[in-house]
């Protein structure tokens, strides 16, 4: 039972992602869907940084007087990550702008309609 | 924002140490959390409070889009730079060892150039995609 | 958790964006409890902070209220609940929160936190392998980062031309 209840933190970033998820799925406004993807995205990075860590650990940074480091591999992986994360984030966040600018609106349903009009 | 002088002041006061903090983590990423990625954010967070408070127009006076998107490539360039005189100095692409007398050294000096750049990059980038949606929004 | 299931909810756009903020502040402070300080201050500056900016710029652009859904959210709702439990279930077989013995930290990561002080000599471990170790990964990321740049000034960087073709069309 102590081993099943040391993987909360999977859990909760699962709760998160698929909380991510179906703000995209479910959702037909653009803007809202992008802010789920920025939530999904966020629980990736949180799912890697708990998989880093070390009983005991401290920040993976050398110091005296420390023996036992925290893993420093996932926070390289996801220090990149966060910063591309937010730069495809504006592409997309442009892309909705110039949706807008040629629909008139940024509801899935209608500009679905738009396109099958056309 | 010209009427309300809270953000103003408040501003004032804090863009400066945010624009310094920046450069000390950029310097400081070998000792300390840090390094190119978060001074670049760091720094663009700066310039985007200012652009926020003051209007985007005294940004654009102060730190210019153009300059700002000349520092995009030149980020880029500079870590690629580094790789290349890696390898003319017979080393393999960035192997930061050959670039000075002693292995340790040329490892200090590789990361600080490689990390100047990845910031350099990141806060033109932040700062030019501002800079792009602000300009939307006056037109 | 709250945050997210919040945003979920909000049907205004503006709160949706700060909530947002706060759920990546919460993020970062999680981050900093499990020990990676550089990671916790990126996420808190660029989530909360450059991300609700661009996001409320956005929205100033366009619309600032979602509109009600046309169709319940079952179908959904069911995919979820069926890739959360199945995801669930991969986890059985994870390691504990903290394990010191986890694969993770087998191969790679004692030769580095082993061998980098006398060959790189940096006390920042994550500073180490982004730069040195990884360095050529953080190359590519930083082309993407580039890229990313590039593709929203072609986006949105014609703001003043456009303006000037809408006039002409308008006459």
């Amino acid at each position: 039972m102590a081993d099943v209840l040391g993987l909360y933190n999977y859990w909760v970033v699962i709760v998160l992602m698929m909380t991510g998820f179906y703000i995209v799925v479910a959702r037909d406004n653009l803007i809202k869907k992008v802010i789920g993807l920025s939530i999904f995205q966020t629980s990736v990075f949180l799912l890697f940084i708990t998989v880093g860590k070390v009983d005991g650990g401290t920040a993976p940074i050398l110091a005296e007087g420390f023996e036992i480091y925290s893993n420093p591999l996932p926070g390289v992986l996801i220090l990149t990550a966060i910063v591309v994360g937010v730069a495809t984030t504006a592409v997309a966040l442009g892309l909705v702008v110039r949706i807008n600018e040629e629909y008139g609106t940024i509801e899935e349903g209608e500009i679905h309609v738009q396109d099958v009009e056309a | 924002m010209k009427r309300q002088s809270i953000p103003r002041v408040a501003a004032k006061l804090l863009i400066p140490y945010i624009l310094l903090y920046a450069l000390y983590v950029q310097w400081h990423g070998d000792y300390g959390p840090g390094g190119g990625f978060q001074a670049g954010v760091i720094f663009a967070a700066g310039v985007i409070l200012h652009a926020i408070v003051f209007d985007l127009r005294a940004s654009q006076r102060a730190l210019s889009p153009r300059i700002v998107q000349l520092l995009i490539p030149l980020g880029l360039l500079l870590y690629i730079g580094v790789g290349v005189v890696t390898m003319l100095k017979g080393g393999t692409f960035l192997n930061y060892s050959v670039l000075q007398h002693d292995p340790v050294h040329g490892q200090h000096l590789g990361i600080l150039l490689v990390e100047l750049g990845v910031g350099t990059t990141v806060a033109g980038v932040m700062i030019s995609i501002f800079y792009a949606f602000g300009e939307t929004v006056r037109s | 958790m709250a945050t997210a299931v919040r945003i979920a909810r909000l049907r205004g756009l503006f709160s949706a964006a700060i909530v947002a903020g706060i759920y990546s502040l919460l993020g970062a402070c999680w981050m900093s409890v499990l020990d990676q300080p550089d990671v916790a201050f990126t996420e808190a500056s660029v989530g909360a902070g450059i991300s609700t900016v661009l996001i409320l710029v956005t929205l100033s652009l366009t619309t600032s209220e979602e509109k009600e859904p046309e169709h319940t959210p079952l179908l959904p709702l069911i995919v979820i609940l069926i890739t959360g439990a199945a995801l669930v279930y991969g986890t059985i077989d994870m390691p504990r929160l903290g394990d010191p013995d986890a694969q993770v930290h087998r191969h790679v990561a004692p030769r580095y936190i082993d061998e980098s002080p006398h060959e790189v000599a940096v006390p920042n471990l994550v500073t180490a392998v982004l730069a040195s170790y990884r360095g050529y990964d953080t190359l590519g990321e930083t082309a993407v980062i580039f890229t990313a740049g590039i593709g929203v000034l072609i986006l949105l960087g014609g703001a003043r031309r456009r303006r000037w073709v809408a006039d002409e069309d308008d006459e």
